[in-house]
C-alpha cells in the first residue's frame, strides 16, 4: 500500500452527532438516573413470574390486611395477598399497556406524518384535516365510552389510547418532515439524482429521529397515565388481572384504615413516571443541540 | 480628550470545556465627532470587547479580566450594573446586525421607541410621542404617524433599521456603538443607511463605533480603523494609511482578500450549452391570493466554458432562476435547452439520468451538508448512483476529489460539525464535481464566509472551472465579488432580466437605471 | 382576523357533529339496555316503557328525532331517573363542576405561570431546579393519586380540611380544587418556563437591555407577551383535561357535578344522559378550544395581520 493509501486508511473518526448526544446525556445525573430506574423496572416486570416472592393467586384470609413486616416487605391486603407481589404483575400490566401502545402510536403516527410531510400539496392537506378532525374530538369522553359500552377489552384498551396519542405523533412527525424537506441537503441530493424514496430513507429520517425518540419516551407516562386513570374509573383492566391504577383505586377506598396499601402502588406509578420524564426531559436536552454551525 | 478610551481590555468566556480569552488586553479609542470602524472575521473578538463595556455580556460565562473603559471621565468597567443602566441608551445607544430581529414583534414601533425617552428622562408618554414621531421623519421614515402604531413586520430590512437607528438616537448620546449595522442588508439599502448613519453623525455630533468584516464598507466612513484577529489588536491607524501601507501580515490578507480586479476578457467564440426561453417560474400560494412571480418571463443563453454571474437583490428572482434551469423548482411556462436536450421537458427516470450533467453548490455549507453523514458517505453518494465507479475504485476516486478541493484526506471520517465553514464548502464543492458535471450552478457559495476564506474559495472555483472546462452560473449579490470571476454578467430586479452583457461592458458602460444604482452603492471606492 | 375566525368556526360544527353522531350510535350499539339491570320487568310494562323512549323505533328514526331534539336544545328524558330530564340534572352539576374547574385552573394558572417564569430568570440553578422539580412531581403524580393523599395527609392524619362536599362545609372546596389543579399548575409551569427561556435568548431582548432597561422591566414589558402565547394556547387543551379530571376528582370527594352523573350514567347505560351529558361536554370543548386558538392567533401580530388581508 502506499503512503497516500495508508492515511486514508487510517483516518481518524469523526465524532457523529448521536455521539455527541450520548456523551452529553451521560453527563445528566437526572436523566441517567431515570434510565437506570426503568431499566431496573423493566427487568423486574419481565422476571417477575421467576421472582416474585408469592404467587400471584395466594391468599391468606386468616391474615388480612397487614402493615408491612419480615414475611410481606409491602404488607398484605384484605385478602391476605403480598402487596409486593401484586404491584410486581400489576408492574407488568401498566408497563405493558404503556409499550405496546406507545408502540401502535408510533407506528402508525410516524408513517402518517412522514408520507404527509415529505409529499405535500394536496395529500398533506386531506391527511393533516383528518388528523385536525380527530384531534378536536374529546378523546376522554370517547374511550370512557368505548369502554363502557364494549366492555373491558385490554385489546381495545392498546387501540384506544394509541388511537388518542398518534395524533400527536403524526403531528410532531410532519412538522419535522416538513422543516427537514426545505433544508438545502435535501435540495442537494435531489440534485445528485436520488429517488424521493431513497431520500426519505437516507437523508429524511435519520435526521427526524430526533424529536420522534423524545416525544416517544415522553408518551409512554401519558399512556400509562391514562390507563390507570381509566382502571380507577373501573374502566381500564378488570379483576383478576391488576395494575397499578386499580392498585391504587383500591387503596384509595380502604385508606384510612391500610394507608401502605395506597402508598406503595403510589409509589410504584410515581417513580416510574419520573424516570420516564426525566429521561424523556435528558434525551431532549441532549438530542437537541445540532453541533455548532460556526 | 477622546469620547471613548479602552486600554488594554481583557475579556474571557469561563465554560465546563475551558476557558476561552475573546479578547486580549485591546485598546482603541473614538475622537468626539468621529467614526472609529473595528474591522475583524469571526472569532475577533470586535462584538464581545463592546458588549463587554456595556456590560451587556452575560457574567457567567463572560468574564471581564482587566482593563479601561473610560468614557465621559468614568471607567465603564469599574461602574456597577445600576450605573450601567443609566448610560445604556442615554449617553451611549446601541444598534445591531439583523433588523428583523432586534425589535419586539409583539410590541408597536412607538411603544418601542419612546421607552428610552421615558425611562431616562422621565418624559411623559405624549410629548415622548412626538418626539419619537419627528425623529422618523429625520431618519427617512415616510409616514411617521402611521409608522407610530405600526409593528415591525410591516416593514422591511431596511426601514426597521432606520427605526433601530431612531431608537437609539432618540436620547441624544454621544456615543453610538454600530454592530455589524449593515451586514443583513441589500446593497443599495446599506449605502442608504451608511449615509444616513454619516449624515446624522456630523448632524448631531456624535462619536461612532462601527463594528464590521468589510473593510470596503468601513473604508468610506471611518476615520480611524482598528484591525482584530483572534482578540488582539493586529494594527489601527487611519484608513488612508491602512489601505496604501498595511504593516502586519494579518491585515495584508485582509486586504488582499478583497475581491478586486476585473476578469480579463476571453477571445472566444460564443457557443451557448444552455438555452433559456421566455422563463416563468411563478409561486401560487394555496390560499389564492396573488402568485409570486419569482422569474418572469426570461431568456438568457449561457455559453460553454464561461463564468455567467447573475446578480440581484433579494427578492430579485436570481436564485430561483438558478434552481429553476436545475430542475429544482417546478417551472410555470417557457423552454429550457441543454445542448440538445429539452430540460424543461424531462421528467422521472431520465430526469434524473440526466442530473449528473449538471449540478449545485449552495449557499450555507452547513445546511448543505447532512450532519448525519461522513465526508466518505457524502462524496461517495453520487459517485455509487450514477455509476462512475465500481466499489473498488471508490476509495480512489474519493481520494481524488478530496484533492482537488483542497481537503486534508485525514478527515475524510468526520462529520460536517467537525469542519469551519470554509472546509464544509470544500466539502460541498467536492460533492458537486464527483459526477464530473458540464454546468454547476453557484448560488451565493462565499456569501457565507469570511472574507479570508472566501478569498480561497473564490480562487478554488475559478482554478477549477478552468481544469475541467467547466460551464458555472454564478449567483450573488455582491458585485465585487462578481467581477473578479465572471465573463459576462446578468442583472436580475424583480424578476426580470434587466440588463446583460460582458463584465467590462457592464461595469464601465451599464446601460439601464437600475444597474447604473447598484453599481453606485458599491462601497470601497478607495479601496479597488 | 375576522376571516380567520369565521374559518375556525366552521371547521369546528363539523366536529360536534361527528360527536353527536357517533356518540349516539356508539351507545346504542352497546349490549344491553337501560332496562336489563333492573329487576325483572313485566313485559307490557317493558313495551310501554320502550315506547315513552323511542326503543321502538328503527336506529335512524331515533337518530334523526333525537337530531330535532337537540335543535330546539332538549337532551332529552332520562332514562335512570324518570320524571327528570337530562337538561335538568346536568344543569344542576353544571355550576358545581364549573365552580370547581374555575379555581382549579386559577390554581394552575397563578401558581404555573409564577414558577415557570422565575425559573426560566436564572436557568441551571436553585431558582431553576425547585420550582421544576416540583412540577415534575405534579406531572407524575396522577390526581387520583394525589386526592387521596391530600385526603389522607390533611383530611384524616391532621384533620385540618373537609373531605367530602362541595359548599356544605367551609373549607371543602380546596382540596377537591388543589387536587384538580396541580397537575396543570405543573404542566403550565413547564410551558411558561420553556416559552420564556426561548424569547429571553431573542436579539430584541438584547436591544431591551441596551437601551437601559431594568431587567425586570425586561422581562414584563417585553419577554411575558411573547413567552406566555403557549400558554394561551394550551387552555384549550386543558380546559379538556380538567373536564376529564373532574370525574375522578367529584368521585373522589364526592362532588354533585356533572363529572360524577357522566361516570354513573355510563354504568347505568343511561342513554340519554349519557349521549345528552356527551354533546353538551364536547360542544364545550370544541367550543373552549376555539376561542383558546383564536385569542393565541391574536396575540400574535403577525398572525393578526396576515389573517386581515394585506399581508407583510
Amino acid at each position: 500500500m502506499t503512503t497516500e493509501a495508508l492515511i486514508f486508511e487510517a483516518a481518524e473518526e469523526g465524532s457523529s452527532l448521536w455521539h455527541d448526544a450520548w456523551l452529553r446525556l451521560k453527563k445528566n445525573k437526572l436523566a441517567l438516573f431515570g434510565g437506570g430506574v426503568l431499566l431496573f423496572m423493566i427487568i423486574v416486570a419481565l422476571l417477575t413470574p421467576w421472582i416474585a416472592p408469592y404467587s400471584y393467586e395466594a391468599q391468606n384470609l386468616d391474615l388480612g390486611a397487614t402493615p408491612p413486616s419480615a414475611e410481606h416487605w409491602l404488607g398484605t391486603d384484605i385478602f391476605g395477598r403480598d402487596v409486593l407481589t401484586q404491584i410486581m404483575f400489576g408492574g407488568r400490566i401498566s408497563l405493558a399497556v404503556g409499550f405496546i401502545a406507545t408502540a401502535v402510536a408510533l407506528l402508525i403516527g410516524v408513517t402518517w406524518g412522514a408520507i404527509a410531510g415529505y409529499v405535500g400539496g394536496r395529500v398533506d392537506a386531506v391527511m393533516m384535516r383528518l388528523v385536525d378532525i380527530l384531534y378536536a374530538l374529546p378523546f376522554m369522553i370517547f374511550i370512557v365510552l368505548l369502554m363502557v359500552v364494549f366492555g373491558r377489552n385490554i385489546l381495545l384498551l392498546f387501540l384506544a389510547i394509541g388511537a388518542v396519542e398518534w395524533l400527536t405523533m403524526a403531528r410532531i412527525m410532519r412538522s419535522q418532515v416538513q422543516s427537514l424537506r426545505q433544508q438545502e441537503f435535501v435540495e442537494a441530493a435531489v440534485s445528485v439524482g436520488l429517488s424521493p424514496a431513497a431520500i426519505i430513507r437516507k437523508h429524511v429520517v435519520p435526521n427526524a429521529l430526533g424529536p420522534i425518540i423524545v416525544y416517544t419516551t415522553l408518551t409512554i407516562p401519558s399512556v400509562m397515565l391514562l390507563e390507570a386513570f381509566l382502571s380507577f374509573l373501573g374502566l381500564g383492566i378488570q379483576p383478576p388481572a391488576t395494575s397499578w391504577g386499580l392498585l391504587i383505586s383500591y387503596g384509595a377506598e380502604t385508606m384510612e384504615e391500610y394507608p401502605w396499601l395506597l402508598i406503595f402502588p403510589g409509589c410504584a406509578l410515581t417513580l416510574t413516571l419520573f424516570s420516564l420524564n426525566f429521561l424523556g426531559d435528558g434525551l431532549r436536552d441532549a438530542l437537541d443541540v445540532r453541533g455548532s454551525k460556526d | 480628550m477622546a469620547l471613548l478610551d479602552v486600554k488594554n481590555l481583557s475579556v474571557s468566556f469561563v465554560t465546563r470545556n475551558g476557558t476561552n480569552k475573546a479578547v486580549d488586553s485591546v485598546s482603541f479609542s473614538v475622537e468626539p465627532r468621529q467614526i472609529t470602524a473595528i474591522i475583524g472575521e469571526s472569532g475577533s473578538g470586535k462584538s464581545v470587547s463592546c458588549y463587554a463595556m456595556l456590560g451587556l455580556v452575560p457574567s457567567p460565562p463572560g468574564r471581564i479580566d482587566g482593563g479601561t473603559a473610560h468614557f465621559q471621565g468614568q471607567d465603564l468597567l469599574a461602574l456597577s450594573e445600576a450605573e450601567l443602566r443609566a448610560i445604556r441608551g442615554r449617553d451611549i445607544a446601541m444598534i445591531f446586525q439583523d433588523p428583523m430581529t432586534c425589535l419586539n414583534p409583539f410590541m408597536r414601533i412607538g411603544d418601542q421607541l419612546i421607552e428610552p425617552l421615558t425611562l431616562h428622562k422621565g418624559l411623559a408618554k405624549g410629548p415622548a410621542r412626538l418626539q419619537a414621531q419627528s425623529l422618523l421623519d429625520e431618519v427617512g421614515i415616510r409616514d411617521p404617524q402611521a409608522a407610530m402604531t405600526a409593528f415591525p413586520h410591516e416593514f422591511s430590512g431596511g426601514m426597521r433599521q432606520r427605526v433601530m437607528i431612531a431608537m437609539a438616537l432618540i436620547n441624544e448620546p454621544k456615543l453610538l456603538i454600530a454592530d455589524e449595522p449593515t451586514t443583513a442588508l441589500d446593497v443599495t439599502i446599506q449605502a442608504q443607511i451608511l449615509k444616513l448613519i454619516a449624515e446624522l453623525q456630523t448632524k448631531r455630533d456624535i462619536g461612532v463605533l462601527f463594528i464590521s468584516h468589510d473593510l470596503a464598507v468601513v473604508s468610506d466612513i471611518a476615520d480611524q480603523i482598528v484591525v482584530m484577529e483572534k482578540g488582539k489588536v493586529v494594527e489601527s491607524g487611519q484608513p488612508q494609511a491602512i489601505f496604501e501601507n498595511p504593516q502586519q501580515p494579518y491585515t495584508q490578507k485582509l486586504l488582499a482578500a478583497i475581491p478586486s480586479g476585473q476578469k480579463p476578457a476571453d477571445a472566444v467564440a460564443p457557443d451557448p450549452l444552455i438555452h433559456i426561453e421566455n422563463l416563468r417560474t411563478w409561486f401560487t400560494p394555496t390560499d389564492g391570493a396573488e402568485p409570486i412571480k419569482a422569474v418572469d418571463d426570461v431568456s438568457l443563453e449561457i455559453h460553454r466554458g464561461e463564468v455567467l454571474g447573475l446578480v440581484g437583490e433579494s427578492g430579485s428572482g436570481k436564485s430561483t432562476l438558478g434552481r429553476s434551469i436545475l430542475r429544482l423548482v417546478p417551472i410555470t411556462d417557457g423552454k429550457i435547452t441543454f445542448e440538445d436536450t429539452e430540460l424543461s421537458a424531462l421528467e422521472g427516470r431520465s430526469l434524473k439520468q440526466f442530473r449528473h450533467r449538471m449540478q449545485m453548490i449552495f449557499q450555507d455549507p452547513y445546511a448543505s451538508l447532512n450532519p448525519r453523514m461522513t465526508v466518505y458517505d457524502t462524496l461517495a453518494e453520487p459517485l455509487l448512483l450514477h455509476g462512475l465507479v465500481t466499489k473498488a475504485g471508490l476509495d480512489q476516486a474519493i481520494r481524488e476529489l478530496m484533492d482537488n478541493v483542497g481537503l486534508a484526506r485525514a478527515f475524510v471520517r468526520k462529520y460536517p460539525h467537525e469542519f469551519s465553514g470554509g472546509q464544509r464548502q470544500r466539502i460541498a464543492i467536492g460533492r458537486a464535481l464527483a459526477t464530473r458535471p458540464e454546468f454547476i450552478v453557484a448560488d451565493e457559495p462565499v456569501s457565507a464566509l469570511d472574507v479570508t476564506i472566501q478569498a480561497q474559495i473564490l480562487d478554488l472555483l475559478a482554478d477549477l472551472t478552468k481544469e475541467y472546462g467547466l460551464t458555472m452560473l454564478f449567483i450573488s449579490h455582491d458585485l465585487a465579488v462578481i467581477r473578479q470571476i465572471a465573463d459576462r454578467i446578468a442583472v436580475m430586479y424583480h424578476g426580470k432580466l434587466v440588463e446583460e452583457g460582458s463584465t467590462a461592458q457592464v461595469f464601465e458602460t451599464p446601460r439601464e437605471h437600475y444597474t447604473r444604482s447598484l453599481l453606485a452603492a458599491i462601497p470601497g471606492a478607495n479601496v479597488a | 382576523m375576522l376571516r380567520f375566525m369565521l374559518i375556525r368556526i366552521l371547521q369546528a360544527l363539523p366536529v360536534i357533529f361527528v360527536v353527536i353522531t357517533a356518540t349516539f350510535f356508539l351507545v346504542r350499539s352497546a349490549p344491553g339496555g337501560p332496562f336489563d339491570q333492573e329487576k325483572v320487568v313485566i313485559p307490557e310494562v317493558k313495551k310501554a316503557l320502550e315506547a315513552q323512549y323511542r326503543l321502538d323505533l328503527p336506529l335512524h328514526e331515533q337518530y334523526f328525532a333525537y337530531l330535532g331534539d337537540l335543535a330546539q336544545g332538549d337532551l332529552g328524558p332520562s332514562f335512570k331517573y324518570p320524571g327528570r330530564s337530562v337538561n335538568e340534572i346536568l344543569f344542576s352539576g353544571l355550576p358545581v363542576t364549573a365552580e370547581l374547574g374555575l379555581y382549579a385552573l386559577m390554581i394552575a394558572l397563578v401558581i404555573g405561570v409564577s414558577a415557570g417564569v422565575f425559573a426560566s430568570l436564572k436557568p441551571n440553578t436553585a431558582q431553576d431546579y425547585v420550582p421544576m422539580s416540583l412540577a415534575m412531581i405534579g406531572i407524575c403524580m396522577p390526581s387520583f393519586l394525589l386526592g387521596p393523599l391530600l385526603v389522607l395527609v390533611f383530611g384524616i392524619w391532621l384533620d385540618w380540611l373537609p373531605i367530602t362536599g362541595w359548599g356544605d362545609i367551609p373549607g371543602d372546596k380546596i382540596l377537591p380544587a388543589v387536587t384538580l389543579g396541580s397537575a396543570y399548575a405543573a404542566y403550565i409551569a413547564r410551558l411558561s418556563r420553556a416559552g420564556m427561556l426561548e424569547i429571553l435568548s431573542q436579539d430584541y431582548i438584547r436591544t431591551a437591555r441596551a437601551k437601559g432597561l431594568p431587567e425586570w422591566r425586561v422581562v414584563t414589558q417585553h419577554a411575558l407577551r411573547g413567552g406566555l402565547i403557549p400558554v394561551i394556547a394550551f387552555l384549550g387543551p386543558a380546559f379538556a383535561g380538567l373536564l376529564a379530571g373532574s370525574f375522578v376528582v367529584e368521585t373522589i370527594f364526592q362532588i354533585p357535578g356533572l363529572g360524577r352523573f357522566y361516570v354513573q350514567a355510563a354504568f347505568n347505560r343511561d342513554y340519554t344522559m349519557i349521549l345528552g351529558t356527551t354533546v353538551f361536554l364536547s360542544s364545550l370543548i370544541v367550543f373552549f378550544n376555539l376561542v383558546s386558538d383564536i385569542v393565541a392567533a391574536w396575540l400574535n401580530p403577525r398572525l393578526r395581520h396576515q389573517f386581515q388581508g394585506g399581508g407583510s
